[in-house]
């Protein structure tokens, strides 16, 4: 090899270096915030207030999560929170999928009139700011008594996960090759047979896609719960549960920290295990067709 | 089982005539001639079945659930809103002991005259202005990078992005306020001990961030920044798997450099992606609500409220103003249709809507 090649090789590995160093550089700033979040829910009241922050627990301690599992603190154990969270998330999932799946077949598989005014209603509602609509929200439940109660949250998170699930599923629809759905009718399968046994079995990886957009949807959802649970503290979910605890004037960070890394982990799980169809499926519902 | 025709009043009885096998089921829709034979032949259940075939109503019917829900739980509160912006409603109008108070334009009049409005409007433009190109550089710097970067290495930083787009919000907001706390926080320790020229010294111990609008704003950026680059980097991200390696190539052996390669081959491909991202993180950062809520310690400091916050003040301090809350929120709604009329736009131009 020629000086001038090695000189180009050196330089091509220099270069390599710096980009290596540099995506290093920017995950571990990413991940610092997470990886505090953590370290603190780890670390006894006396290193959390130290003057001298260290990254690791010195004496990793359960406390801090046994105040939260328990409820020491609020008078409320953890649970409580986690099943109202659970029931109302789960429900609004399955309902908001089940209303997405029927729009996306009429909307894939039909031509009518108002079909790209509904397409279009779709895109605009989805950015309704929800601190505005919440106002008339908060007075219609008022006068139907649905305030502290997890039905009426659970028809508001149903309805509002449907723009964004009805787009992502009707482009899976829409990828389903229609004569499979003909030949079927044809060898004398009805229109409910024809989506259990093919509609259903092939759009399946899109509906979990959705139903898992739904659910971190809902699962995080702060704005309208914080409204409607206002006064019954046991109703609470999970979001509104680590802000009252942080709100508490004595702020205990161990305890918030603990609570927090409980709330968040199932969302971060249910994130990396979907991340493929997550990115594809959001850029494919607001980006392209 | 749909029941067969015969043993209906008018068919002939039942076993009699076995019927033809591929009549047998109103099943099977390739089969069957609806509106031939007379009326009385079919049960109620078929008549319907025909009906919907014959006018084309089964797209409205399937579409009917998602209707309601949205027109009940989306539009309609939207409506009220307008409504409402125009009334007097306070606590007597909710609990019926006044009845309801149309008082024209009296609540967008008091608005106007009202600094506490043109404050908020103020902290809420000026946040989306800094928020935004900040946002959409760094993701597209981070999505040019995953880009350049080896197979191993782009999948532990796109991953390490998605844990923070992954974060909820109030999980991140209360994380940046411990970061950033004045008894322990990370943020007023490292800048304490930060050498002079950079910005750094002992006036930084036990600053607090949260108490005035300045320091919470640039905490809430920073916040914003962290969960807003990963969305931008992975969008940009696949944008740019879609344009032709040979274009990037041929301009390199031109002898363009980086700089001006991204401005000639890479932006112009990826512009409408570039449009739609810029639409997205205005309507996101100007109607942000849940981390600046968290961030200023809930409601009660007014010098620290962005729009959407001052209204949902307005409307849940006591004595509630809901249509005074309802202007201002109506207000915040026309500006985000305003941004997502352009949104709509250029999906239908990328050609979404099909």
């Amino acid at each position: 090899m020629t000086s001038t090649q090695w000189t180009r090789v050196r330089s091509r590995r220099l270069r390599r270096a710096g980009l290596n160093g540099l995506g290093l550089l920017v995950a571990l700033v990413t991940l610092f915030p997470i990886f505090w979040m953590v370290s603190t829910a780890f670390k006894p009241a006396t290193e959390i207030y130290s003057l001298t922050p260290h990254p690791l627990p010195a004496h990793p301690t359960l406390a801090n999560f046994r105040t939260v599992i328990d409820g020491s603190v609020i008078g409320i154990p953890y649970w409580n929170f986690l099943k109202n969270s659970l029931f109302v998330t789960l429900v609004s999932v399955a309902a908001s999928s089940l209303i997405a799946m029927l729009a996306a077949i009429a909307l894939a598989r039909f031509r009518f009139r108002f079909r790209t005014s509904y397409l279009i209603m779709l895109l605009i509602v989805q950015m309704l700011p929800q601190q505005a609509l919440v106002i008339a929200l908060f007075l219609d439940f008022r006068r139907l008594s649905l305030l502290d109660s997890l039905v009426g949250l659970i028809g508001v998170y149903t309805a509002f996960a449907l723009p964004v699930t009805i787009w992502m599923l009707r482009n899976f629809v829409a990828t389903v090759p229609r004569e499979l759905e003909q030949a079927a009718a044809i060898d004398g399968a009805g229109p409910l047979r024809v989506f259990w046994r093919i509609l259903l079995p092939l759009t399946a990886p899109g509906l979990v896609a959705t139903s898992v957009f739904a659910f971190i949807f809902a699962w995080n959802e702060f704005v309208f719960a914080l409204t409607f649970l206002g006064t019954d503290t046991a109703k609470y979910t999970l979001p509104i549960y680590v802000q009252y605890f942080y709100g508490r004037g004595s702020v205990d960070w161990g305890g918030i920290m603990a609570a927090s890394t409980l709330f968040t982990i199932p969302v971060m799980v249910f994130f990396l295990i979907v991340q493929r169809r997550m990115v594809n499926g959001l850029v494919a519902g607001a980006v392209k067709g | 089982m749909v029941k067969t025709v015969s043993g209906q009043p008018g068919g002939s009885p039942a076993g009699l005539r076995p019927r033809p096998k591929n009549q047998a089921g109103s099943r099977n829709p390739a089969g069957r001639v609806f509106g031939s034979g007379p009326a009385g032949q079919y049960t109620a259940r078929e008549r319907t079945a025909a009906l919907i075939r014959r006018r084309h109503l089964a797209p409205y019917i399937l579409l009917l659930p998602s209707m309601l829900a949205i027109g009940a739980l989306v539009l309609w509160p939207a409506v009220q809103i307008g409504l409402f912006s125009f009334q007097s409603y306070g606590l007597p109008q909710v609990t019926g002991a006044a009845a309801t108070d149309w008082i024209g334009a009296g609540n967008y009049t008091a608005i106007l005259s009202d600094p506490e409005f043109w404050l908020s409007l103020r902290i809420s433009l000026i946040f989306a202005a800094v928020v935004v190109p900040l946002t959409l550089l760094t993701g597209t710097l981070v999505g040019l990078l995953l880009n350049r970067l080896g197979r191993r290495m782009a999948t532990f930083v796109s991953g390490a992005a998605l844990l923070a787009w992954a974060t909820p919000a109030v999980s991140a907001s209360v994380i940046f306020v411990w970061l950033a706390d004045p008894d322990g926080g990370v943020v007023d320790w490292t800048l304490s001990r930060l050498p002079h020229w950079l910005g750094g010294g002992a006036h930084w111990a036990s600053f607090s961030w949260t108490n005035s609008a300045l320091p919470a704003y640039t905490l809430l950026t920073v916040l914003l920044l962290w969960q807003g680059f990963p969305f931008i980097a992975v969008t940009v991200l696949a944008g740019l798997k879609t344009v032709p390696a040979e274009l990037h190539e041929s301009a390199r052996v031109d002898g363009a450099g980086p700089w001006r390669i991204f401005w000639r081959v890479t932006y112009p491909l990826l512009k409408p992606i570039f449009l739609v991202l810029l639409l997205l993180s205005v309507i996101w950062d100007f109607g942000v609500f849940t981390q600046v809520y968290i961030v200023i310690g809930e409601l009660g400091n007014r010098d620290e409220y962005n729009l959407g916050i001052y209204a949902y003040d307005r409307a849940f301090t006591q004595p509630p103003s809901y249509g005074a809350a309802s202007a201002l929120a109506f207000i915040l709604t026309v500006v985000l249709l305003i941004i997502t009329v352009g949104y709509v736009r250029a999906s239908i131009k990328q050609g979404a809507i099909n």
